[in-house]
């Protein structure tokens, strides 16, 4: 029971922290908007060809949707990490560690509710993308909340991982485009990683990269019968849950060092 | 009177370096305990390793009946820690830093407003404690963490340079606050400090530590009695050719250097003095000042390491401090 309480108080802390961060909000509908309007206008309509690539139907900007979905949860995450990093700064952290409770119980609060924060951002750009004329009911955006909660899970708890490690901001700020940048482009948020003109070493490449199977579970169900999904969906949602399992083992332990 | 606090040969080494090395202190219950020592004598790596956030590199300690090696949750429960740099969320309010840290510690539900309300009161921060604490002062905050560790009822209280960066009326009121908590709580206080003044003021037992070791250990009362007699500082340019002169002069029983003074420590101030500032005119000494004065816990620290506390340059602090940093994360 006190552990339950000690990672609710954690988790409410990551929350109210965020709420109370209206730049942070705000400044979270410019990026996505900005790659939907003009990255995803400026392309699908400036190279004809590409919409051989597409599934039949499908507006490239409908096609990047779930795809910037994806990445505003993978680059949501990683800054979340810079919440440790804060928190070892400005002394906080010590006040959890020397605390009577778990070590498991101070990764999942925090992993919590930072991927609660994540999910917020998410939410706002499934708000946007109907804002931009991109269609899907109530049922679908029901299918689309857990898929996203499985994939933050994996990634908040990567960023931690990495800023537990970390000495200071700035060599965070530095590793995280490391991390953020490939596992963007190698998703298939942008254009597909499947069919015979992708080079091979990108299509296996993308194998490795879990965001793969969240960006493309997350487009499975936002196109519905239009999507031509890489795999089964309960197969993408296996992969992830595992990587969410794994990265959850890793954090805690990562979280567990004392010098 | 029962220990609360028994190191055993506790020794923690970062690389090379070796920050404590071998200590051996007892805490009684109830009382206040000191820790003096210069910036990076390891006072605040003691402190890290008995609240169980540092790992011990060899011995052990009990803190509350409980060993820091195997019961790490069962120390942290019994005690409170206000750490030397500030360790609150400054995005959220006073009281709301408080309520998760009794939930951290499983205070119970129905007991945390008014627990919360009480340790307010204490700190006369009734006011602002709806405030973000970004508003607060530094010595505000101060006063918070301290309200903070005590919101779970320790049984001991860990305070590691509570008043240090605090102007001199902030840091009266923080003494109040400490010597208050002891006559109202059943509490053992443990706190570290470089201010002699501080150890002096509120502590029981002093225990003085010099590069990870305890030099001496006692009460205030009784270190500064085994100087036994007055203390003669006198301020020239010529220290080395003064404490020269007076070696072999009677009745002196120890001469150290400190920055432009010589510090004499005497059986009978007022008798010697003419006499040294006499054979200071004979030996062309320039005497600039002269002061008499009764020995101070800084002239014990002298007394047993040959230096000033405050001789340390503030190097010294940045780097212990960026090993702890790195040590706790």
């Amino acid at each position: 029971m006190t552990e339950i309480r000690g990672l609710y108080t954690l988790w409410l802390r990551e929350v109210k922290r965020y709420l109370r961060d209206r730049v942070r909000i705000v400044s979270s509908f410019v990026q996505p908007l900005l790659w939907l309007l003009i990255f995803g206008s400026g392309i699908g309509s400036g190279l004809s060809a590409l919409h051989n690539f597409l599934p039949p139907g499908v507006e490239y900007q409908q096609y990047i949707f779930p795809g910037i979905v994806g990445q505003t949860l993978l680059f949501t995450s990683m800054f979340m990490g810079i919440s440790v990093i804060w928190d070892r700064e400005f002394g906080f952290l010590k006040e959890i560690m020397v605390a009577p409770i778990s070590r498991i119980s101070i990764f999942l609060g925090k992993m919590l509710g930072d991927c609660t924060d994540a999910l917020i951002q998410g939410v706002i750009v499934l708000i946007l993308g109907l804002l931009l004329g991109i269609r899907f009911d109530v049922f679908v955006f029901l299918e689309i909340l857990p898929i996203m909660v499985l994939i933050t899970f994996g990634l908040v708890s990567v960023g931690l991982i990495i800023a537990s490690f970390m000495e200071n901001l700035e060599s965070y700020g530095v590793i995280q485009s490391f991390v953020n940048l490939p596992l963007f482009f190698l998703s298939g948020a942008l254009f597909p990683v499947r069919g015979s003109t992708v080079p091979n070493w990108l299509q296996a490449a993308s194998n490795f990269n879990p965001l793969t199977y969240g960006v493309d579970a997350l487009r499975t169900v936002i196109l519905g019968s239009a999507a031509q999904p890489l795999y089964p969906l309960y197969y993408e949602l296996l992969v992830v849950f595992g990587f969410d399992i794994a990265m959850i083992v890793i954090g805690t332990l990562a979280f567990n060092r004392r010098k | 009177m029962s220990k609360t606090i028994e190191t055993f040969d506790l020794t923690k080494k970062f690389g090379d370096l070796v920050a404590v090395d071998r200590l051996n202190i007892s805490v009684e219950q109830g009382e206040v305990f000191a820790l003096l020592g210069p910036n990076g004598a390891g006072k605040t790596t003691t402190i890290s390793m008995l609240c169980t956030i540092l790992k011990v590199t060899s011995g052990t300690a009990k803190v509350n009946g409980f060993d820091i090696v195997k019961n790490a949750t069962q120390v942290r429960k019994s005690i409170g820690i206000v750490f030397q740099d500030p360790s609150i969320d400054d995005r959220l309010t006073g009281r709301e830093n408080l309520y998760m840290h009794a939930n951290l510690y499983g205070v119970p539900t129905s007991e945390q407003k008014p627990r919360i309300e009480k340790v307010l009161k204490l700190v006369e921060l009734e006011d602002r404690a709806d405030d973000i604490l970004r508003t607060y002062s530094g010595g505000m905050r101060r006063r918070l963490e301290i309200a903070r560790g005590l919101i779970h009822y320790p049984k001991i209280l860990f305070l590691d340079e509570p008043t240090i960066g605090l102007d001199p009326q902030t840091r009266e009121h923080i003494w109040a606050y400490i010597q208050e908590l002891k006559k109202s709580h059943d509490i053992t206080i443990v706190l570290t400090t470089h201010y002699m003044e501080e150890a002096d003021k509120l502590s029981d037992r002093v225990a003085i530590i010099d590069y990870g070791k305890i030099v001496v250990s006692d009460t205030p009362a009784q270190l500064k009695q085994t100087l036994e007699g007055d203390l003669i500082t006198i301020k020239t340019k010529d220290t080395e050719k003064l404490s020269a002169a007076i070696a072999n002069m009677m009745g002196i029983r120890g001469t150290h250097i400190v920055n432009d003074n010589v510090e004499i420590t005497v059986r009978e101030g007022k008798m010697l003095l003419p006499r040294i500032v006499d054979l200071a005119a004979k030996n062309n000494v320039d005497v600039e000042s002269v002061s008499i004065r009764e020995p101070s816990l800084e002239d014990v620290f002298i007394h047993y390491t040959g230096r000033a506390i405050r001789a340390e340059g503030s190097s010294e602090l940045r780097g212990m401090s960026a090993i702890r940093r790195r040590a706790i994360r």
